[in-house]
């Protein structure tokens, strides 16, 4: 039996007047992929976004309902949001380093949360997430170099660096391979097939067949409400909602 | 007499615009055959004969008269041969104030009365001539044009021609304004370091132009005035108040920027940025009085509570003001810079679980530096430029000091101080003040080219 | 492994109290500025709005005694009446208010509680109300400034009376005046009416009031069309060239000039090489407008820019010609832009002092001048003259000019705001 890390109970979210998710519920399972997918502008990014909270960035967001992780509620109000962020790490749709050089940039994480006490340390965890984020031999004898000098699929794999530096229990990605071409594309998801060994992953992305080769399990979200979610291969070859068999076998979206 | 005389010629323009339009209506129905354009055009084509050269005769005779009027109402001064040309042009003006009734000397009467019989005279034949070149010219224009419209010509083409050499001369205007502004400062600085030493003048500890004023321009050697021009206690004062200046408005404009972009809820910014812009609008004039009658005051107080020895034009209370004045360009530039600085940056950073102050200070004032510094370059530029803060509420005196509770005095306070009210030509005390001038341009028009550059470089940066 | 954790919860309480603390430097910086436009505000409103009123004081003229029937003055011409002579008359008067003086030195001391043009002011009322003049009339005069200062409570009457320039004997009959009810407060109309004084009592903004808007209207005759122009040229038809590259680069430098330089420029070369007139609005407001002229060109140029193509286009694609598709399509559009750049050129080029100083607009004018070749100041000049003077009554009158000059900027920036929101158009 796998264990539960998420757990997202009857989640609404408004943007001002306009309601972006409509009683979302669902669960993700500890060191799995969890895909979702959904045409555009259909909540899956909004929902992504409630799960660390970034969403508190936007003034007009207003988040109502639970969210569990390992149990905790993550909008209790004792919860700090910096200590949260630490946990689930996010990667983004364009990738974007900060125009600090290639340590600083994986270094940064550490260094705020304070985890690292010496120098070496550090240097310890940035060489560790270059590797852990396969990018560490193709950087290792310019690390002092611009974060944005790099190509596009080695700077969204610096952002996977940056993210796991903290050691978190979660990933977010947000369609982390949207802006990358189809081999850059191809490492990433080989990247994530070993991450999930070490990370709860959830994964949003347009891509059905992505979907269907990293995740073990995929949501499908339509006009702001979670339609249905199951096992990967039930939603691909047998779904319950003929939405979803609508929107896989290309009739929208 | 202008007055009349350009009302006159807009009066032959409107009427040879009916003339021409007409005109052009008459050949269309008369000859049956279509002209090139409409008819309108061909009254704006006489128009423009009528008037535009006109006002060109016009223009090149008043330029000229003045020059022809003094020659001829001294030729019999001249003729003497015993009048240098400062007293000629002193003459002159006797002349004119005795024509218009104001008696100050009793001297040469004769040949003065003379003479200003001679002024009126030329000035009414000249006043007619005018006239008469003047509208004349522009009545054969109009006969001319008038009958030169026929079906080949195209007058919308000339029209149109011509309106574009017009706008064209009018953005001509911003490269006369440049070529005036150096040959002015240079002609007369040229002339000042010809008679003091350029390094004299750069690296000299004393200024004191007034002693020169004092002496008669005859007995003037060289190291008299050597020891009155030089410029670094100026240049000391000037950098020490900028100084004080960007101390108060580094801080404070950088801080409100920050506040206004990361922080302040969308209503708040509506208000206070508004608010904080109108110190921007505020004459500097009106900072002037406020820093002489309120902080400098101020500042020698709370100074002399603490037992410091403060001079009641202290160049803190000046710089003070003047950091005041700067804070909106520094905040509503930066606020633009680090405005735009890609969301994305501030997403990837809160994921991390960074706080906002570490978000900024870490992450976009590193990447919105470039653009921060250009804005703090253009505020020093800004604070060296400004005159009249300093005029009124900082020293007078040239003194080399740091310290800031002294009084010290500026590059465009001296520049005032010498050519406020009457100033005697050909000095080299006057001439000083375009020295200082052309340095102050130059330092100014640097710092702004090196800062726009900057902020350039960094706008290509994230477009 | 709990030291560990302990340590963490606390390096985060030190990050988050690290953000209280520069959220609350970013507050403090910014109320800073806030304070400062209030402070600003404040003082100037605070020292200003007095000289808004003056103080006069109630005298009774026995118009009998300068003349056998009072009736004669409807016969006489202004000319007669100025040639009355009146100065000992008007003294007696005054002398009337405090009848057992006789001391010379006295009497001197209760003239001087009026200001120095009290003959002239008896003159007036006799010239404006002559057909109906009483045996005895009773006119109000002008107090002198330290009165003025005095009644309006800006002026400290417990010093030792050698530091103060009212004496004692006259803060009595000044006291006795006022218990009497012959003191009284009056619209200063003349403040705004008049030219300069060296009297402050009598000193006025009109002179520079009247200036000022010659300076402008020059500016607006030359920098408007001018700038518009020039707007056109470099973003309709100018060819990517290395001449239009050297005017934008000479335009960008121009808005960024100390504006002292451009009374250098108005110096050396409007005055000394072309020889207009010195002191007069003509020639401040040729030298405003070279300053004004970067920023009308530079709104303008943006407000042309927003224009899409697409109305150049549909013009061009019906047969217009460029000039007209411009003309007709696109300057018309690009209006209110223009015309709100040129009121914020304006309302600087109206607040500028440093330029005029060197071109001669700081001579003392007592005339209101009559046409922009006439000598004259402008409003901040006006401020820069009196803040110079020793005199305390010049304080509260250089303040009020502020709140003039102030008041003047504020209606021509909200006049800017409202052309932008009504005339914005939306693509």
């Amino acid at each position: 039996m796998k264990s539960i890390k998420i757990k997202a109970d009857n989640l609404n979210v408004h943007y001002g007047e306009k309601q972006a998710l409509f009683d979302v519920s669902m669960y993700m399972e500890k060191k799995q992929v969890t895909a979702l997918i959904g045409p555009s502008g259909c909540g899956k990014s909004t929902f992504i976004r409630c799960l660390n909270r970034m969403n508190d960035v936007i003034d007009i967001c207003k988040v109502q309902g639970k969210i569990e992780i390992d149990g905790n509620d993550i909008y209790a109000p004792d919860m700090q949001v910096e200590q949260l962020r630490e946990r689930v790490g996010m990667v983004f749709q364009k990738p974007n380093p900060f125009p600090k050089s290639i340590f600083e940039n994986v270094a940064y994480g550490p260094k705020i949360h304070g985890i690292a006490e010496h120098k070496s340390d550090l240097e310890e965890i940035v060489v560790n997430s270059l590797k852990k984020a396969a990018l560490f031999d193709e950087v290792k004898d310019r690390l002092s170099d611009s974060g944005t000098s790099l190509s596009g699929g080695q700077q969204q794999r610096l952002c996977i660096a940056r993210a796991i530096s903290v050691n978190p229990d979660i990933i977010l990605m947000d369609e982390p391979c949207s802006a990358l071409d189809p081999i850059a594309t191809a490492r990433i998801e080989e990247l994530m097939g070993d991450l999930k060994t070490e990370y709860t992953i959830i994964i949003v992305t347009h891509s059905m067949q992505q979907a269907a080769r990293v995740s073990s399990r995929t949501g499908f979200f339509h006009l702001g409400k979670l339609v249905e979610v199951d096992k990967t291969e039930t939603i691909f070859s047998n779904p319950s909602d003929q939405r979803t068999q609508d929107y896989i076998t290309g009739r929208f979206g | 007499m202008g007055f009349i005389l350009i009302s006159l010629i807009i009066l032959i323009g409107i009427t040879s615009y009916f003339l021409g339009n007409l005109r052009a209506k008459n050949l269309r129905t008369s000859n049956k055959k279509n002209l090139k354009s409409l008819s309108h055009y061909y009254g704006y084509y006489v128009a423009l004969w009528a008037v535009v050269p006109a006002l060109l005769v016009l223009l090149m005779i008043t330029s000229f008269k003045s020059f022809f009027i003094e020659q001829y109402v001294l030729s019999d001064f001249i003729a003497l041969g015993s009048y240098t040309e400062t007293e000629l042009s002193l003459l002159f003006t006797q002349i004119e104030n005795t024509a218009m009734g104001i008696k100050l000397f009793d001297e040469n009467t004769i040949l003065i009365d003379g003479a200003v019989n001679k002024l009126n005279y030329i000035n009414k034949t000249i006043e007619n001539l005018t006239y008469v070149t003047v509208l004349g010219f522009s009545g054969l224009l109009v006969l001319y044009s008038v009958f030169n419209i026929n079906h080949k010509l195209n007058s919308r083409k000339i029209v149109e021609k011509f309106l574009l050499v017009l706008y064209f001369t009018c953005s001509l205007v911003a490269i006369m304004t440049t070529v005036g502004i150096i040959f002015s400062l240079l002609y007369e600085t040229l002339r000042f370091f010809s008679q003091v030493p350029i390094t004299d003048f750069l690296f000299g500890l004393n200024w004191s132009p007034q002693r020169v004023f004092v002496r008669e321009a005859g007995d003037l050697d060289t190291r008299d005035l050597a020891n009155a021009f030089g410029a670094v206690p100026l240049f000391a004062g000037t950098f020490l108040i900028a100084l004080i200046a960007m101390c108060v408005s580094v801080p404070v404009g950088l801080l409100t920027a920050i506040y206004m972009s990361e922080y302040a809820s969308p209503k708040v910014r509506d208000w206070a940025k508004p608010i904080i812009e109108i110190l921007a609008g505020i004459p500097t004039v009106v900072y002037g009085f406020f820093a002489a009658l309120t902080v400098a005051p101020l500042v020698r107080d709370i100074g002399q509570g603490a037992g410091l020895t403060v001079s009641s034009e202290s160049a803190l209370a000046a710089g003070f003001v003047m950091g005041i004045m700067i804070i909106p360009f520094i905040s509503s530039l930066s606020d633009d810079v680090i405005k735009s600085v890609p969301q994305s940056l501030r997403e990837g950073s809160y994921a991390m679980g960074a706080t906002k102050r570490e978000t900024i200070v870490k992450v976009l004032l590193p990447a919105a530096l470039p653009g921060i510094v250009g804005s703090f370059l253009l505020a020093v530029s800004r604070a060296i430029g400004e005159t009249m803060i300093v005029v009124m509420a900082a020293g007078l005196n040239a003194k080399l000091t740091a310290n800031p509770l002294d009084a010290a005095t500026t590059i465009t306070t001296q520049i005032v101080v010498i050519l406020i009210g009457d100033q005697e030509f050909d000095s080299p005390k006057t001439q000083s003040a375009f020295a200082l001038g052309l340095t102050l341009f130059v330092v100014t028009l640097a710092l702004n080219f090196i800062a726009l550059q900057v902020v350039k470089k960094y706008t290509e940066r994230y477009d | 492994m709990t030291d560990r954790i302990e340590q963490r919860i606390n390096s985060l309480n030190k990050r988050l109290n690290s953000e209280k603390r520069f959220r609350i430097y970013c507050i403090g910086a910014m109320s800073f500025a806030l304070a400062w436009v209030l402070i600003l505000f404040l003082n100037i409103f605070s020292s200003g709005y007095s000289a808004f009123y003056r103080t006069v004081i109630q005298v009774d003229v026995p118009f009998l005694n300068l003349i056998e029937d009072t009736t004669q003055f409807s016969e006489m011409s202004s000319e007669d009446i100025n040639n009355l002579s009146m100065y000992s008359f008007s003294k007696k008067a005054i002398y009337r208010l405090f009848p057992d003086i006789e001391e010379k030195k006295d009497k001197k001391m209760l003239i001087r509680l009026f200001s120095i043009e009290f003959e002239q002011e008896i003159r007036e009322f006799l010239k404006s109300n002559k057909s109906n003049i009483n045996e005895t009339e009773t006119i109000y005069l002008t107090a002198s400034d330290d009165v003025d200062q005095v009644n309006k409570g800006n002026y400290p009457r417990d010093l030792d009376e050698d530091k103060r320039r009212i004496k004692d004997i006259q803060l009595l009959f000044f006291d006795d005046l006022v218990d009497r009810g012959l003191v009284s407060y009056e619209f200063n109309l003349p403040f705004l009416m008049r030219g300069d004084s060296r009297e402050p009592e009598l000193a006025g903004v009109g002179g520079s009031m009247v200036g000022s808007l010659f300076t402008i209207l020059v500016v607006l005759i030359l920098s408007f069309p001018i700038g518009i122009f020039a707007a056109i040229y470099l973003e309709e038809f100018a060819p990517k060239n290395r001449v239009t590259d050297f005017i934008e680069i000479n335009i960008n430098n121009l808005a960024a000039v100390p504006s002292i330089v451009f009374g250098l420029l108005g110096l050396g070369i409007i005055l000394n090489t072309f020889g207009l007139p010195r002191s007069t609005p003509l020639v401040g407001g040729i030298v405003l407008s070279l300053m004004t002229l970067p920023t009308i060109i530079i709104a303008t140029r943006a407000s042309l820019r927003a224009v899409p193509p697409s109305i150049r286009e549909g013009a061009l694609a019906v047969g217009a010609t460029k000039m007209q598709a411009v003309m007709h399509h696109v300057v018309p559009v690009a209006m209110p832009g223009a015309l709100t750049g040129t009121i914020i050129g304006l309302a600087q080029a109206l607040g500028e002092t440093a330029p005029l100083l060197l071109i001669g607009m700081v001579a003392f004018v007592v005339d209101v001048p009559q046409t922009p070749l006439d000598a004259s100041a402008s409003l901040p000049v006006q401020v820069y003259l009196w803040s110079e003077s020793a005199e305390r009554g010049y304080v509260e009158k250089t303040s009020a000019t502020i709140m003039m000059l102030l008041g003047f900027l504020i209606l021509m920036n909200l006049a800017a705001v409202l052309i932008r929101r009504k005339f914005e158009t939306k693509w």
